[in-house]
């Protein structure tokens, strides 16, 4: 019994397909729960009731940067143990963090507007967000450029693991070259909690509802591209035969 | 390793081209700037570092389909694979090649385009040492790009949003080496980090961008 197992796809089917509908409701109920939850907060004595949009712009971001780090681990193991499974996961992932990308920028732009009197500004994290954004955009473009499987699965689990590299790269770069006026983290494990509880506690609830969800939509988009896998190949048979 | 590199470069002069358009391009680009943003002096000196950079990046970028592509259609870079030679050192010398054709020109020319937006003297020094430690970076991973998108036939603007991403941090630190020099500021700092990039992408990306181009001739 190991990990492993799951890189079979008649495997991964079963498993996926009996977890997913208690994935599902989890991710709803987090997320639902923790929105209304936030929503009910009180206004913050200095941003009023623009608070609230933390409850988005926070788990966003964070699935944002969580997603590409998934793909590259899924890229990692596709590029050395060539489990299928693995890749199509990848490939399923990259436009979900392309879209939790853009309501982090997008939630961002609107609480900026009235916090910083500007929709956008060239600070270091709105940057690297959106250099991040760039690098989803164009893994997900080789993806559907390639028409060989297998060729692109390849092509994109390496452009993955250098891209990687030169996001973080650039994440730091940008400091150099702009002060920032994004503020730091809000919820730090080391310097003890800068957030108080009454807005803490749903924060955490939308983190989760927002790694459920993340979860249930990367085991159906898995789930569309093996059939998806399945189909092609009973095509290709019914063409030979 | 070397006769390949003599072909590479006997090829791009003798195809026309090859050393001067890039140029051209820089050209073309430095002059359009001042229409675009007029032409005094103090409008045009805070951005010459930036034009210069981005004009060397475009003029690197337009080239880099020759990369390999030619040698795709051909047949000949299935030979190079077959080849004793280890693919890792044709990527590498394939990119030299490339730089040699576009990036040196382009800075041997820079300091003449850095007189025509007003980049004072003393910020001529910076802009020659950033971009000849910058361009080799950018030579380097337009070959993993072009190597990644050979087998694709409209393969173009999709090499472009694979490639200018990559580009930012060499950006960022060309660009502020020669700003620094502009204000007479230590110019250590951006030119290590230039340095360390193009060392790691001289380092790594030979590997990537054969592996990627294996992938391609399966």
């Amino acid at each position: 019994m190991s990990i492993w197992e799951y890189a079979n796809p008649v495997k991964f089917m079963r498993t996926s397909g009996a977890i997913l509908p208690w994935v599902v409701a989890g991710a709803a109920v987090c997320t639902v729960t923790g929105l209304v939850w936030g929503f009910l907060t009180p206004d913050d004595f200095r941003q009023g009731s623009t608070v609230k949009i933390v409850f988005l712009h926070v788990p966003a971001a964070m699935m944002a940067i969580n997603i590409w780090v998934m793909m590259l681990v899924a890229s990692l193991i596709w590029l050395i143990r060539r489990h299928h499974v693995s890749a199509l996961a990848a490939k399923a992932a990259a436009p979900i963090g392309a879209v939790m990308t853009l309501i982090g920028l997008i939630t961002g732009a609107v609480w900026g507007q009235p916090m910083w009197g500007t929709w956008w500004e060239w600070d270091p994290r709105l940057t690297s967000f959106l250099i991040l954004f760039l690098f989803y955009i164009g893994y997900i473009a080789l993806w559907s450029a390639i028409e060989d499987p297998d060729s692109a699965a390849d092509l994109t689990a390496v452009l993955c693991l250098v891209g990687s590299v030169f996001a973080l790269l650039s994440r730091y770069a940008v400091f150099f070259w702009n002060q920032g006026l994004h503020q730091g983290a809000s919820l730090s494990v080391q310097s003890g909690e800068r957030m108080s509880a009454v807005y803490r506690y749903p924060l955490y609830l939308t983190m989760l509802g927002f790694g459920l969800l993340f979860l249930s939509l990367l085991l159906i988009r898995t789930r569309t591209e093996i059939r998806r896998r399945r189909l092609a190949a009973l095509q290709a048979r019914e063409m030979r035969a | 390793m070397i006769a390949l590199l003599r072909r590479d470069l006997t090829l791009a002069v003798r195809a026309g081209g090859g050393f001067g358009l890039g140029v051209a391009f820089f050209l073309i680009l430095c002059a359009l700037v001042p229409f675009g943003v007029g032409p005094d002096t103090t409008a045009l000196q805070p951005i010459a570092p930036g034009i210069l950079w981005l004009g060397a990046l475009l003029a690197c970028l337009l080239s880099l389909d020759r990369i390999f592509a030619l040698d795709h259609e051909d047949g000949s870079l299935d030979l190079l694979a077959t080849s004793p030679l280890p693919l890792e050192g044709a990527v590498a010398v394939k990119a030299l090649a490339h730089w040699i054709t576009t990036g040196l020109p382009l800075i041997l020319a820079a300091p003449l385009f850095g007189i025509l937006l007003h980049l004072p003297g003393q910020a001529i020094p910076p802009l020659l040492v950033s971009l000849l430690l910058g361009t080799p970076a950018l030579s380097m991973l337009g070959a993993f790009g072009a190597a990644i998108t050979v087998g694709l036939r409209r393969g173009g603007l999709l090499l472009s949003l694979l490639v200018l991403p990559l580009y930012i941090p060499t950006l960022i630190f060309g660009t502020e080496m020669i700003r620094r020099g502009q204000e007479g500021g230590a110019t250590a700092t951006p030119l290590l980090f230039l340095a360390g990039i193009t060392a790691g992408t001289l380092a790594v990306i030979p590997f990537a961008a054969a592996a990627a181009l294996r992938v391609n001739l399966r």
